[in-house]
């Protein structure tokens, strides 16, 4: 599986992602584990770095063992939606999955370099080391915001790959500039202004923004949707994430 | 992948809420809050080259109900031509199909927020200036129905500006409507209002008991007047200005605020009349004086001519006396 590329993907149609994981179709299965890998490597592996301790190379063996073990093991049986949302039952499994290795570790010397997922840890190392760290000692909360970020930045990725292949650079460019500029400081450039830098006029650098923005908000709907198990969790979720479920 | 900081991501989160604005003259610059219908955002007209806000209805997926609500809203807010109401400048719908409407962004503090520090007359005189788009609106044949401090503007230039007219009720030309200190709107493009029986609209706390009930058919000016009862308690009650709330005060109050409407001003003229007339240190409707206890008041306020007319005429009189004998 390569989680890097720059790929289009799509929900499970009719069955909840639960369903679609343990799926008997391998097809609609792998599918399924694809967007669970994808929406979730980054916040475990931050997870097990900051709330754990591990140095880069164990929380990089242990991220690939996790999400060996849930392709192997039926570690959604037990989940019940009524209880927790699915992000939750996830870092909650996580906490006795690195729970169960840190004791065998003591008695066994791992095998260590397990590698069975494409991921770029080198890449997700260069985050952390950015990362304003939330406070660790909610981890619900810490795994919540990077999981948020990962989320925001895949899409970006994902927005970005389709823009380029569909030769709508000029719309990516403008999206970058104006809403994935870091502007703590300062504030928006006019339209005008963002326009004579890149040589167009304001009222393209508008629809330009606004079909970038059209697509982004598509891309992150579709993405929180295939990660949520049920539709009022994606509500639930949206509200949180957006302050709005009415998206 | 590219790395986002923390500024990043609650902008990307906000982006994903924005309303779909191709094809229009409006920059967006960043939400200022949100209500119960739509959603208040800063923004640029590109035309006119000056900042505005820009009022976008929830998702397009609203119900109709809603649309027409908040269309409803800006033709009021069009319709009222006062300084102490928000001018509208431009109605239009988003290319995701959310309804818009742009007007003057003001910039300020909500009354709650901005009282801190002033005098009674200062107080008084803000309450007066609350009451006068409230009058003109209640001319017009509108009323307000959701009056609280978190709804009135103070601009940075003493503006006093009443804002959220979403739930604003249009006295219906048909209905004959006759109540107290009302007109129906002459010639008015709106719709009478279409509110069901029922229906509980309002603020709790600055909320009529006819609204609280969901009685529309007894929603009239006085149902503003009461709201105004309770802004005026809040102003002079709120927080360490309780040595304002003097029985003749909470006369004007307690008159504004009546659960019985016949019991209430009849217009909002005669509501701002007692304060006026409080302000001057005269007699009030809603608080009906003893002469002795006026006596008293007139003699505290005129201290010192009273004073020295007694002196003079003592003196005179002393004087002769002193002749005589």
């Amino acid at each position: 599986m390569d989680h890097e590329r720059g790929d289009r993907r799509f929900p499970p149609t009719s069955h909840t992602l639960i369903e679609a994981i343990t799926s008997p179709h391998g097809e609609e299965r792998s599918r399924a584990l694809d967007l669970l890998v994808t929406a979730y490597w980054r916040p475990v592996y931050t997870y097990l770095r900051l709330r754990w301790h591990l140095e880069p190379a164990d929380a990089e063996d242990l991220t690939q063992e996790f999400f060996a073990s849930l392709m192997e093991k039926e570690m959604f049986a037990g989940y019940d939606p009524k209880r927790a949302r699915f992000r939750t039952y996830l870092r909650v499994c996580l906490d006795g999955f690195a729970s169960n290795r840190h004791k065998a570790a003591n008695r066994l010397k791992r095998g260590g370099g397990v590698s069975i997922l494409s991921l770029d840890f080198v890449d997700a190392e260069g985050d952390l080391q950015t990362l304003e760290v939330a406070d660790v000692s909610d981890p619900e909360a810490q795994f919540r915001l990077t999981w948020i970020r990962s989320l925001l930045a895949e899409s970006v990725k994902q927005l970005e790959g389709e823009f380029k292949e569909k030769g709508k650079d000029r719309s990516f460019e403008v999206f970058e500039r104006y809403d994935l500029s870091d502007l703590s400081t300062g504030d928006h450039p006019t339209y005008a202004e963002l326009g004579q830098a890149l040589g167009l006029p304001a009222t393209q650098v508008n629809n330009y923004l606004a079909a970038a923005r059209r697509r982004f908000r598509s891309i992150v709907l579709d993405r929180l949707r295939a990660v949520c198990v049920s539709d009022a969790e994606f509500q639930a979720e949206a509200r949180d994430l957006f302050g709005r479920a009415d998206l | 992948m590219r790395p986002i900081s923390e500024t990043v991501v609650g902008r990307l989160r906000e982006v994903v809420t924005f309303p779909d604005l191709a094809g229009t003259k409006y920059e967006l610059l960043g939400s200022l809050g949100r209500g119960g219908m739509g959603t208040v955002y800063r923004a640029r007209d590109r035309e006119l080259d000056r900042e505005v806000a820009l009022k976008v209805l929830h998702g397009p997926l609203v119900e109709i109900s809603a649309r027409e609500r908040m269309l409803r809203e800006a033709r009021v807010l069009a319709s009222l031509e006062h300084p102490g109401v928000v001018p509208v400048h431009d109605v239009g719908t988003t290319a995701d199909g959310r309804l818009f409407y742009a007007m003057k962004l003001v910039r300020g503090s909500a009354l709650h927020q901005a009282i801190e520090g002033k005098s009674l007359n200062e107080l008084l005189q803000l309450f007066l200036r609350i009451c006068e788009p409230v009058a003109f609106a209640h001319a017009r044949g509108i009323i307000h129905r959701d009056l609280k401090p978190m709804n009135i503007m103070l601009g940075p230039f003493g503006e006093v500006l009443v804002m959220d007219w979403g739930i604003a009720k249009l006295l219906a030309i048909e209905e004959g409507t006759t109540c107290p200190g009302t007109q129906p709107p002459q010639g008015s493009p709106h719709q009478a209002d279409q509110t069901s029986p029922g229906t509980i609209l309002g603020t709790p706390g600055y909320m009529s008991p006819e609204q609280a009930r969901g009685d529309q058919t007894q929603i009239d000016a006085r149902t503003d007047i009461y709201s105004l009862g309770a802004v005026l308690q809040f102003l002079v009650s709120g927080s360490e200005l309780s040595r304002y709330y003097t029985p003749r005060i909470s006369g004007i109050c307690r008159k504004a605020m009546a659960p019985d409407p016949a019991h209430r001003y009849a217009t909002v003229s005669d509501l701002m009349t007692d304060v006026i007339r409080l302000l001057e240190g005269l007699p009030i409707a809603a608080y009906p004086e003893r002469l002795t206890r006026r006596a008293e008041r007139v003699l505290r306020k005129y201290r010192l001519p009273i004073g020295l007319v007694m002196a003079y005429v003592i003196t005179r009189a002393l004087i002769a006396l002193l002749g005589r004998t």
